[in-house]
């Protein structure tokens, strides 16, 4: 993590003096969009450059969904498996993605290249069904186009 | 649209986003008329417009304000509340894509009026092209000289942090939302002491939704009294609707305090989706009750006209529901969702979510027993107001919302180990 020290820096410019507990999320987001998740050595960087206690950076990392400590799949598809999804065929677009990679929700495929999650409201109920893939919404999913995003990551 | 627009007032198109879009409206210009105001001024028409937060709880933001006193060199805070996780709601998600400098300049006013140095936007970790936008103007901001130093030829400047979140429902929280920039796990924490009294890092600290700061600006250059023009009495302004589920035509729609509900679904939002008929509605997120089509039909969407039919206008999450739909699958989602985002920092809450999730998963396995409908009921009670933060309540809001109405569907459940219906959540033509 040390060659992202520089862009830290900057990040903290803005934030009030004596803040540094609170870039630990951001620098963990940022670790991670750089190595895919977060390694120990990283937390060891962090902890050392930050001055924050091991156990906080720990705290942090096992309690948000989003933050990994290991790596997945080069494409990471999140389905949105809450209400107003499920009311437009999330369960289905579910269905389909494990059938048609063979895993379920929470795997990788046995050639890292998918892993599929399932996640809760993405904030994106009116353009239902949703998936991520990677960084990006895709709205009112079909199946077809569930099938064509999955052909074009192969 | 439904009524009169204070926010959707502008042309959407690829552009209008950007500062200078946002300039050509007059953006930035009510933020040189508030430095003229005295900042106590500024609150006090906050105050007399009457607007009710957006966030879920419609607590007037005037009276939220009133309590933190700018007392000079002392710091403050203030939080924009980007978090948007209550399930049916995607209504902020338009304002950060579409009106992010609406945000900043509201922000700028609402610093000023609070004597606040440094300010947050706390926006959920999955977003992507709102945080970009949100970003991209607060950075437009800064290279203006709008942010980051005296403004305007004033002594107020102010520091804009937009910060993410990681994917968890109980950051939308207010303390919990403080907890999480503290830079710790986002446990919300017991009240009081008020976080306008004591919130970030043990300073005061105002905390409003997205869509209630979006208002200041407006509220701020047409003063209070046009701004009353709009709405009821009692339901100042408008409220961003983020209709969806089984309806024709789903989408953001701002809709004036007062307009009548069943012409909004009937005619602004198309009806239902292939011609169903509808259920019930959830009015504002999934922790408000349902409504039944024959309840909301004497309604507008006002608090008053709401509030008295047992449920809320909340977030402004609306989910349309069609004749049909399984309401025993339908509150094992949101059962199941309860119980993933409990924080698992109080005992009734934890464990609590974890039985009525269990419940109700036995339920649909066609392994309940008549007594499972009871045991939803006690754990319901028996969460409402022994929690730290509202989730314990409103898991049981929802839950009682759905038994008081559908009982028969779970009766039918238990007894047949099938759905009344086919067992669906969609809408098929
Ligand atoms: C579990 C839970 C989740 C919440 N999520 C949000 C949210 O995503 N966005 C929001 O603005 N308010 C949310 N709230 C309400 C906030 O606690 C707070 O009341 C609100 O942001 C205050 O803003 P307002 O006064 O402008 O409405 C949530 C409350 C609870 C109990
Ligand atoms: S009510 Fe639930 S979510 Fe809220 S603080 Fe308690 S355990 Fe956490
Ligand atoms: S329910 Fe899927 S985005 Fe809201």
């Amino acid at each position: 993590m040390k060659h992202l020290i520089p862009e830290f820096e900057k990040m903290k410019e803005r934030f009030p003096a004596g803040f540094e507990s609170s870039l630990v999320l951001p620098c963990l987001h940022r670790i991670q969009a750089d190595r895919g998740f977060v390694a120990d050595e990283d937390i060891d960087g962090l902890v050392a450059y930050l001055g924050v206690p091991r156990v906080q950076v720990e705290e942090v990392l096992s309690y948000y969904t989003m933050l990994r400590r290991e790596g997945i799949g080069r494409h990471h598809l999140q389905v949105c498996r809450n209400i107003a999804c499920s009311m437009r065929g999330a369960e289905g677009v579910i269905e389909h993605a494990c059938k048609r990679l063979g895993v379920k929700p929470g795997e990788t495929t046995a050639d890292g290249k998918f892993t599929l999650s399932t996640v809760e409201c993405l904030g994106s109920c009116g353009t239902a069904p949703v998936m991520m893939v990677n960084d990006a919404y895709h709205e009112n999913l079909t199946l077809q186009e569930l099938d064509r995003l999955i052909e074009e990551c192969k | 649209m439904p009524g009169r627009q204070l926010i959707m007032t502008f042309e959407v198109t690829p552009t209008s986003h950007t500062l200078e879009a946002y300039k050509a409206r007059g953006g930035y210009q009510t933020l040189e008329k508030a430095l003229k105001m005295a900042p106590a001024d500024v609150t006090k028409e906050v105050t007399a417009s009457g607007l009710l937060g957006h966030g879920g709880a419609a607590f007037p933001v005037g009276r939220k304000w009133g309590v933190m006193k700018p007392i000079p060199g002392e710091i403050h805070y203030l939080c924009a509340n980007a978090d948007e996780g209550e399930p049916g709601t995607f209504k902020d998600r338009w304002i950060l894509e579409n009106a992010p400098h609406l945000l900043v300049e509201s922000m700028l006013i609402t610093s000023y009026a609070l004597g606040v140095r440094h300010a947050f936007v706390y926006i959920r970790g999955e977003f992507d092209l709102p945080y970009r936008r949100i970003q991209g103007a607060v950075d437009e901001a800064y290279a203006a000289g709008l942010l980051g130093k005296p403004v305007f030829g004033s002594e107020f400047a102010l520091d804009l942090v937009v910060y993410r979140g990681a994917g968890s429902y109980v950051c939308g929280e207010a303390s919990g939302l403080i907890t999480s920039i503290e830079g710790r796990k986002p446990y919300p924490r017991n009240r009081p002491p008020r976080l306008t009294v004591r919130g970030l890092f043990q300073k005061p600290t105002v905390i409003n939704n997205v869509e209630s700061l979006a208002n200041i600006t407006g509220i701020i250059r047409m003063g209070a009294e046009e701004f009353r023009k709009v709405g009821t009495p009692k339901s100042p302004g408008t409220q961003l609707v983020s209709i969806s589920g089984h309806i024709a035509k789903p989408g953001v729609y701002e809709v004036e305090y007062g307009y009548p509900w069943a012409k909004f679904l009937d005619e602004d939002c198309g009806g239902m989706l292939h011609g169903a008929k509808l259920k019930c509605v959830v009015p504002g997120g999934i922790s408000t009750k349902v409504l039944t089509r024959a309840e909301i039909e004497p309604l507008t969407l006002s608090h008053e006209s709401v509030n008295p039919a047992g449920s809320g206008l909340g977030s402004g999450g609306m989910i349309a529901v069609a004749e049909g739909t399984c309401m025993v699958r339908f509150l094992q989602v949101l059962l199941r969702f309860y119980h993933h985002e409990s924080c698992g920092q109080c005992t009734p809450c934890r464990e609590g979510m974890g039985w009525m999730h269990k419940i109700i998963d036995r339920i649909v396995a066609g392994q309940g027993v008549p007594e499972d409908i009871e045991r939803l009921y006690a754990i319901s009670h028996a969460n409402d107001g022994t929690t730290i933060c509202g989730m314990g309540d409103a898991a049981g809001y929802a839950t009682v919302g759905i038994l008081n109405k559908y009982r028969d569907e779970f009766e039918y459940f238990i007894q047949n180990k099938r759905s009344k219906f086919d067992g669906r959540l969609e809408c098929l033509a």
